[in-house]
């Protein structure tokens, strides 16, 4: 029989319990499944969890697709743990990018150093902006923010779609949608010489940084994380709600914008009709699964990293589904928030039936 | 003119049926003080389970309720992870509904683009050959007429019943339905996977009748659209029908600019049922009276029975 009860005492060590439970069970899931489609247990595993680590230019692979995940996922747990359910950064993503894309459409043949910080703060205002739609609706009206973001989302999308079709296309690049290539001044620099990790991920990692201060060391931290956790003595204790709202929100457009500019300005040197391979959604998988910690979130941001290049090699390889991507980021944070359950309650095995 | 009257009605039937089906299991579902984001995810596993029935030579009664069963499991998935494990029932309704969508776009991948033929429609006799209301609302698939009847009797089974009683005892003070004996996590895994089955025949209904295909992504945020129908009719059964309806036309008033010749960019008119769900959420949000007074009071909360 098993019993749960209110937690009276620190989880301590078996914190550690979930994390390493949804990445086993996301490891057997993709084995059965790469399994089913054909493809060998042994090479389904290398696939996906050895090849990402084979080669200098996969690992780099990896890196690069680390960086956003983990900006946006410090940002959003900042969010979450005051129990503001930011869903939109996804569109706040395509916001930034947009947004970052403007300056180096225009100014095209621009040799300013200035050009890369300029699109940073354009990308980073749109996205702001963006989430600010969901903020106010939230603050001043009281709307649900997790179906405001998610309709900005398909919004955002759509807006994109016009832009690169309509406004923004490349005049000299036979109709298709996609905008001018950007001049050099507008690229970030590479990390590893002939791979294309760039210098967004010391931004991440700034941004790790710097989220663990706000957790750890600041009393505006603090009154996010009392706001979400006890709202009755937040409110008590004078700690405005609107003004938690504004900042998780804000915090995480601004991020999810950064890393819009970074995709742009990064892998793809261009505005395109794919700006994202689904790390708005993928980043909250990452904040849920750090523990909403901001270490713990780092170590997160690198399994999910490793999941997207395994799922690419297996793709080339062996022609397996995009679609596995995604039901390995389920499997890992539906395994996830269930065995939660031994941290959040405490959780007792007794031999006699409802003692 | 007439021929446009025509299309409106049908259409809007056409698209609000699947969103009322689906928002009518949710409502039981929230009801009960569980609030499942995942309904995307399952309308999507509903679809293909239906698509792939019917592709395979199965009856289209038989492809919905096979696509209401799949969608049924997934949300099975979600209830034992908030009901008794207590999952964050937002996160895990996000999960849930990621690993949903994954797996629809898994299984259908060998049928990515097929088509089927559409489901048979059963004119209604005499009324059918009315001018535009007949062609309008009268020839339809029988789906199309029995959910304004679903609604009907969702309202009546939860406002006018025992079993309705039970649900919202449930949903608004757990405890005290706990302590008169209620089995309080029994029932709201039965209001769960209802809610489920209901989306995944809705989800089929847009494979197999609407569309007539299957893509990967074909919900295209319905789902959403489902969940923020749920608020939009503050919980009652006849505001929710109301709501899909008219949110049904909202997705045709795009064709229907169009066939005006005003030049507006289709993206514009692909966002203007997302536009309508933001509007309308906050308009209802102004009047907190109205939006919370028939919302479960426990909903979204997890639910440990004590001894």
């Amino acid at each position: 029989m098993i019993r749960i009860e209110p937690r009276t005492s620190a989880a301590g060590l078996l914190a550690v319990i979930p994390p390493v439970l949804a990445v086993l069970a996301t490891v057997l899931a993709s084995a059965l499944i790469l399994t089913a489609l054909g493809v060998s247990m042994w090479d389904a595993l290398h696939y996906l969890y050895l090849a990402p680590f084979s080669s200098r230019f996969n690992f780099a692979e990896v890196l690069l697709k680390m960086a956003p995940l983990l900006l946006i996922a410090q940002a959003l747990a900042i969010g979450f743990r005051a129990r503001i359910w930011n869903i939109g950064a996804e569109g706040q993503l395509i916001l930034g990018a947009i947004g970052g894309s403007l300056l180096p459409i225009v100014y095209n043949d621009s040799v300013s150093p200035l050009m890369l910080p300029a699109m940073a703060l354009v990308g980073m205002a749109f996205g702001m902006g963006w989430a600010a739609i969901a903020a106010w609706l939230r603050a001043r009206l009281n709307a649900n923010e997790i179906l405001v973001t998610l309709m900005l989302n398909s919004i955002a999308l759509q807006l994109l779609y016009y832009l690169v079709s309509g406004p923004l296309r490349d005049p000299y690049g036979y109709n298709f949608p996609q905008s001018a290539l950007f001049p050099d001044v507008a690229m970030l620099p590479t990390l590893i010489s002939g791979t294309r990790a760039n210098a967004g991920l010391v931004v991440a990692l700034l941004a790790t940084l710097a989220a663990w201060g706000l957790t750890q060391r600041s009393f505006a931290g603090f009154r996010l994380k009392v706001g979400g956790l006890a709202p009755g003595a937040a409110r008590y204790a004078g700690f405005s709600e609107k003004r938690a709202i504004w900042m998780a929100l804000l915090i995480g457009g601004g991020a999810a914008g950064l890393a819009g500019v970074f995709e742009v300005a990064g892998p793809l040197g261009q505005l395109q009709r794919v700006v994202t391979p689904g790390y708005g959604f993928a980043a909250i998988i990452v904040a849920f699964l750090g523990g909403l910690n901001p270490l713990g979130i780092l170590a997160a941001a690198f399994f999910m990293a490793v999941i997207y290049v395994g799922g690419d090699i297996a793709q080339t390889a062996a022609g397996v589904p995009h679609s596995v991507n995604l039901v390995l980021q389920g499997v890992l944070l539906v395994t996830h928030v269930a065995a939660r359950v031994v941290t959040d309650y405490q959780v007792s095995f007794s031999r006699k039936a409802g003692a | 003119m007439i021929e446009t009257l025509t299309f409106l009605l049908g259409g809007t039937l056409l698209a609000g049926t699947p969103l009322l089906i689906a928002a009518l299991g949710e409502l039981v579902a929230e009801k009960t003080g569980i609030l499942n984001l995942s309904v995307e995810g399952m309308m999507a596993v509903g679809a293909i389970v239906a698509f792939m029935v019917v592709s395979g030579g199965g009856g289209y009664w038989i492809a919905l309720a096979a696509g209401g069963l799949a969608a049924l499991a997934v949300a099975a998935v979600f209830a034992v992870v908030v009901i008794f494990t207590l999952a964050n029932q937002v996160a895990a309704g996000l999960a849930v509904g990621i690993l949903g969508l994954g797996l629809a776009g898994l299984i259908g991948h060998p049928f990515e683009a097929q088509t089927v033929a559409p489901m048979p429609k059963l004119p209604i006799p005499g009324l059918a050959e009315l001018p535009v209301l007949g062609p309008g609302v009268f020839d339809h698939v029988p789906v199309v007429y029995l959910a304004p009847l679903m609604a009907l009797v969702t309202w009546l089974v939860l406002t006018r019943t025992r079993l309705g009683l039970l649900l919202r005892s449930v949903g608004e003070n757990p405890e005290a339905a706990n302590s008169i004996g209620v089995r309080v996590r029994l029932i709201r895994f039965c209001a769960t996977v209802y809610g489920g089955f209901c989306a995944g025949v809705a989800g089929g209904f847009i494979s197999v009748v609407s569309a007539t295909l299957w893509a990967d992504g074909i919900i295209a945020g319905r789902g959403w659209i489902v969940v923020a129908l749920v608020v939009f009719g503050t919980w009652r059964a006849g505001r929710i029908a109301i709501g899909a309806y008219l949110f049904g036309m909202a997705t045709l008033s795009g064709l229907l600019v169009q066939t005006t010749g005003v030049a507006i960019p289709s993206q514009l008119l692909t966002s203007i049922p997302y536009i309508v769900t933001i509007v309308a959420i906050a308009v209802l949000s102004m009047n907190p009276k109205l939006t919370w007074l028939n919302a479960p009071v426990s909903l979204g909360q997890p639910y440990l029975p004590s001894k």
